[in-house]
């Protein structure tokens, strides 16, 4: 049962990843990466994180892709159209970026071994809670004034005459 | 796999799915109608009274009148996306209905981040009715679908961080656990969340009626200035989806609260052995059941607000007392 689903999840999951490369029209290519999203947290549901699961649904899908869709409505973007390709040097740096990227994950998916998350307590609120404030602090700590910043600039741009 | 789905506990589960949601769909239709005839009272007019007796057939009346209509499909819409938004704005709205616990022992699903796991699916809601609007390609729908969106973004803030409060005194996330630490009294007094995060439930109560686009606060369809916002071009069943899916927000809305704040299925019990089964569940209707009188109460007797109050009220009232809330709330709790 539970490979089954695996295998349901991990297929939509690709899936709509590629979809999301491919489509011309950028609205679809969100409501792909939604899909991705929600493909996703069901992923990590089946490794009993459902906490993680459920923000990855709240923060990304809920909030943040919603927030692209209003944009792409409110432009108005028309579809791609062939020939137009501003992308070309683009392309010369991002493969061997894409290629380094590769390699770094089979890295780490060759040294990982052993390890299965379903054993503990890794995915519940109070397990993350508590190694955000004890062993990540810092990390967490900067990342929200990383975002604080963010946000003051967004109000700088958004306001003409401060 | 087929031992499970013959086994007893997918029967007994595949049985507590039948009794909930036919329950919650028939609670849905007759919704509507209680609505109608309650708002017919207020503005002292009969309303729909003659399909059966005191008009109690009407939900079956309308129900076949959606089902024969003609379905139309605006010209230069985007078909696959305006036959696909009923359904994604349906299907969040009935799934939320898998955590809530109906009372000791029925309910769906028990997970333990199951308020979250609401909060997610109701969140996934806002697309159906963004798309909707957008591949109607039409100009109303495209302005409702931009308003509702926006203050569904706006209010789910405030809705989220209202209950927080209550979770540090619960410290839990899981709605059976949030229910049972309700039990028992002060004295005479229920030992229910809402004498103890006052602020919190007003703040809930406020953006769980923006967070379902009601009055006074429905801009997304106001219909004096958007015809009926981001549902003016769906006829038919796919309008009907539409609908029932703002009733079951609000059901959903107004169970978390009664949850949260008013103590879920507790209450007295007394009786025979059938009635302490089944009263868990009678009282978790009726707060239920309030909770939705009141909403449409309001929304027979409130004019609705400007968009700018709207925001105004948002960002700058609820959200600020929502943090407040939280701030003292964590003081308290670490001090007492």
């Amino acid at each position: 049962m539970i490979e089954l689903l695996f295998f349901l999840f991990a297929a939509v999951a690709l899936g709509s990843a590629i979809n999301v490369l491919i489509q011309r029209h950028v609205l679809y290519s969100s409501l792909s990466l939604i899909l991705l999203l929600t493909a996703i947290s069901g992923l990590f549901i089946l490794m009993q994180a459902e906490f993680l699961a459920v923000i990855n649904v709240i923060v990304y899908a809920g909030a943040i892709m919603v927030l692209f869709v209003f944009v792409i409505m409110l432009l108005n973007l028309p579809a791609d159209e062939d020939g137009v390709d501003r992308l070309r040097w683009l392309k010369l740096v991002g493969i061997p970026m894409g290629l380094f990227l590769l390699l770094m994950i089979a890295r780490t998916v060759w040294r990982v071994e052993g390890v299965s998350a379903t054993t503990d307590l890794a995915g519940t609120p109070q397990a993350i809670g508590a190694s955000l404030f004890t062993d990540y602090l810092l990390p967490f700590e900067l990342t929200s004034l990383l975002i604080l910043i963010a946000l003051m600039g967004a109000v700088v741009f958004a306001k003409k005459d401060l | 796999m087929i031992d499970y789905l013959t086994s007893r506990d997918f029967l007994i589960l595949f049985a507590k799915m039948m009794v909930i949601f036919g329950g919650v769909m028939g609670a849905l239709a007759y919704t509507t109608l209680v609505e109608r005839r309650l708002m017919a009272f207020v503005q002292m007019r009969p309303g729909p009274n003659r399909v059966g007796p005191f008009g109690l057939l009407q939900p079956i009346a309308d129900g076949l009148k959606f089902l024969f209509k003609e379905q139309t499909v605006p010209g230069n819409a985007n078909v696959l996306l305006y036959y696909a938004a009923p359904v994604l704005s349906m299907i969040p709205a009935l799934l939320s209905f898998s955590v809530i616990p109906f009372g000791p022992d029925l309910k769906i699903a028990d997970i333990n981040v199951s308020l979250l796991l609401i909060f997610a699916i109701t969140s996934l809601g806002v697309y159906g009715i963004v798309l909707g609007g957008w591949a109607s390609n039409s100009k109303y729908p495209l302005m409702g679908a931009m308003r509702s969106s926006a203050q569904m973004l706006s209010y789910e803030l405030s809705l989220t961080l209202s209950v927080v409060g209550v979770l540090m005194i619960t410290n839990s996330l899981s709605l059976t656990s949030i229910v049972q630490s309700q039990q028992g009294t002060w004295w005479f007094i229920p030992k229910w969340n809402i004498f103890l995060q006052p602020v919190a439930f007003v703040v809930y109560f406020l953006s769980g009626i923006a967070e379902t686009n009601r009055l006074p606060f429905d801009l997304a369809e106001s219909e004096q200035e958007l015809v009926a916002g981001w549902h003016t071009e769906y006829s038919g069943m796919k309008f009907a989806m539409f609908f029932l899916a703002e009733y079951a927000n609000m059901v959903t809305v107004s169970a978390l609260a009664t949850i949260m704040f008013l103590g879920g299925w507790n209450g007295p019990s007394f009786g025979p052995w059938w009635m302490e089964m089944a009263l868990p569940t009678v009282w978790f209707v009726l707060k239920i059941t309030v909770f939705l009188f009141i909403y449409m109460l309001v929304r027979a007797t409130i004019p609705r607000i400007r968009y700018d109050q709207l925001m105004y009220f948002g960002w700058k009232v609820l959200l600020p007392l929502a943090l407040a809330n939280i701030l003292v709330t964590s003081f308290l709790v670490a001090v007492l």
